[in-house]
């Protein structure tokens, strides 16, 4: 018996529409959780159109509970927390994505060097071992506060302790590929070491490296909101969700809505880059998901 | 054996280095003056010129960190710019709460997280196993201030059971000191709850497809001796590791949970510090916290001997 190859169905006679229902459903978390943070993206570009002016005080509306025309209430400066917690999501997003960008562009410099050159990677270890050894939160909030509040040192101060952890991934990978049959090949034939480089080990860097972002992403936007709550972050008069809840502290017990709807934010923006990220690693990182 | 202990022992030497040297450069590395950045921006020149003779900061960068490793082995932290004591001194004062904390954190967080884990993974793939992850999901991804808050919120102000924040020693009574701490360390233990039950999950579910535990279902031992006595048992290491690794967490968390419980340990020490730019004290504490991590990974990375002894080095 010969199989006909002509009555396997293929992908691409599927429409698009059923091709979209099949993926969801085999990966109901990537959709859900890309679909949450598209939602943010888009109240974030949307913010002119949707929210008030964020630091427009109003003394008479001080400390509004949410109501009609207020629905997220006021601060003790009358400043709607609607409006203020929509542009918040700004830097948080800014953040989240500057560092996961940061992190893994200075992280696969340094680890594909270090993968490959053994006297440099000895000392890079170690240095990495060490910044790994100092808790992100103390590092992080002892550079902003030495280097000053603003947005980019923020961004900076959250990446340095974030780096390590994708250069071990990256050295990983590479010391894994090189020793591959097909690389030791590709090396006794004199292909050159930028060549290899390209085709072999950084297309197997993409996808842990995806995954790594997007965890390298939310757990920054969280650090960022810890900075701004701690004083120690963005400039206080940038309206961003850790500076919200930071000032919304004293008038907790008397109005625990400035606290309570940047925070339900925050969270929401997290889990959706977390989730995100463990769809993408089920996805694309089979070895790690069988794992975890 | 031994010769293993004492090799990763020493291999903390180069670790704590970095740490020592990144700590010292710490000032250095960022723009502008120390002294300037120390000073604030509401300083006077003389002001400046004290805080620069205060640190040594007119010798060499060589020297200044030779004189500043040796006072550290001698247990001198340096002295605090903002209140003029020994940062030794202002670090054990607050010692206490947050040990406290932390204790009892990593107590209530295993005794929820590892049966949690082992349930997911007995219950695979069923509403139980789900359930589980679904909540380690929700513990990486909501802040401690926001759980903090929302425990307040219910449990202090509108229900009235517990204090808003503040402290009580445990010398005070147990029952105070329990009432005190309840709330910071749930806050305070979320993630490593989260963190602790994946890898528990994770770790037991490969366990599970062992063939010794086939063999142990086939002679007919109880559900419960086989997942603690042969699963349990056999997935402690990876768990052990991780509720290692997990420390880290824990110390930055407590920087912010401290904050909020108004609670006054290291971490409240660690803001103040920051806010005033006090800077002996932001480098002791960054010390004694990296510290802390290095020796309970030199100490989980030891216990790996004794827990699995196919494990030779």
């Amino acid at each position: 018996m010969v199989a006909t190859p002509t009555e396997v169905p293929l992908g691409h006679d599927k429409t698009v529409s059923r091709r979209a229902w099949d993926y969801t459903r085999r990966h109901p978390t990537v959709v859900i959780g890309l679909g949450l943070l598209l939602l943010m993206v888009v109240i974030t570009l949307l913010a002119p159109v949707i929210a008030a002016d964020p630091l427009f005080m109003n003394p008479i509306d001080r400390l509004r509970a949410p109501q009609e025309g207020m629905i997220f209430g006021t601060d003790m400066y009358g400043r709607d927390i609607f409006s203020r917690t929509i542009y918040g999501s700004r830097i948080s997003l800014t953040v989240g994505i500057s560092v996961a960008v940061l992190s893994t562009v200075v992280g696969l410099a340094i680890g594909l060097i270090a993968g490959y050159n053994r006297p440099f990677d000895a000392i890079v270890m170690r240095i990495m071992d060490g910044i790994m050894a100092i808790p992100a939160i103390l590092l992080a909030i002892a550079l902003v506060s030495l280097a000053g509040a603003s947005i980019q040192n923020v961004i900076i101060a959250i990446s340095i302790p974030e780096i390590p952890r994708v250069v071990r991934l990256v050295r990983s990978v590479v010391l894994t590929i090189r020793e591959q049959p097909y690389v030791e090949a590709a090396i006794s034939v004199g292909t050159n070491f930028w060549k290899i480089l390209w085709r072999h080990i950084l297309p197997n860097t993409v996808a842990p490296l995806i995954v790594q972002a997007t965890y390298v992403c939310a757990s920054a936007m969280i650090l960022e909101a810890i900075l701004s709550f701690l004083g120690a972050g963005t400039p206080p008069e940038i309206p961003t969700w850790g500076n919200i809840i930071a000032e919304g502290r004293t008038y907790f017990q008397r109005a625990p809505w400035i606290i309570f709807f940047p925070g339900l934010f925050l969270a929401i923006t997290v889990l959706a880059v977390n989730i995100l990220g463990d769809g993408l690693r089920d996805n694309l990182d089979p070895r790690v998901a069988r794992r975890m | 054996m031994y010769a293993y202990i004492v090799r990763r022992i020493l291999a903390t030497i180069p670790v704590m280095g970095v740490v020592a040297v990144f700590v010292f450069l710490l000032l250095h590395l960022t723009p502008g003056d120390p002294a300037t950045v120390i000073a604030g921006d509401y300083a006077r020149p003389e002001d400046i010129v004290r805080i620069r003779e205060q640190l040594g900061l007119n010798d060499p960068l060589y020297i200044q960190f030779g004189n500043w490793l040796w006072r550290l082995f001698q247990g001198d932290m340096g002295i605090s710019i903002f209140s003029n004591l020994p940062v030794t001194h202002l670090i054990q004062q607050r010692l206490e709460p947050t040990i406290m904390m932390a204790l009892t954190t990593i107590i209530i967080a295993i005794a929820i997280a590892v049966p949690l884990g082992v349930l997911a993974a007995w219950k695979q793939g069923t509403w139980v196993d789900r359930a589980v992850m679904v909540f380690a999901v929700l513990g990486f991804s909501v802040p401690i201030f926001v759980v903090a808050y929302a425990m307040i919120w219910g449990f202090s102000i509108k229900l009235k059971w517990l204090p808003v924040q503040g402290y009580t020693p445990i010398g005070e009574g147990l029952i105070p000191f329990l009432r005190n701490i309840i709330m910071p360390a749930v806050a305070l233990g979320m993630v490593y709850v989260a963190l602790i039950a994946r890898i528990t999950r994770a770790s037991v579910m490969e366990v599970l497809n062992e063939d010794y535990i086939r063999t142990a279902r086939a002679k007919g031992l109880a559900s419960t001796t086989i997942l603690i006595r042969h699963a349990l048992k056999n997935a402690a290491v990876p768990i052990v590791t991780i509720i290692g690794i997990g420390i880290a967490l824990l110390i930055g968390g407590v920087v912010v949970t401290e904050s909020v419980f108004n609670i006054p340990g290291l971490g409240r020490l660690t803001v103040d510090a920051i806010l005033r730019r006090d800077y002996p004290i932001i480098q002791g504490l960054i010390l004694v916290f990296s510290g802390v991590y290095v020796l309970v990974n030199l100490l989980i990375d030891i216990s790996y001997t004794f827990l699995d002894p196919r494990i030779r080095y």
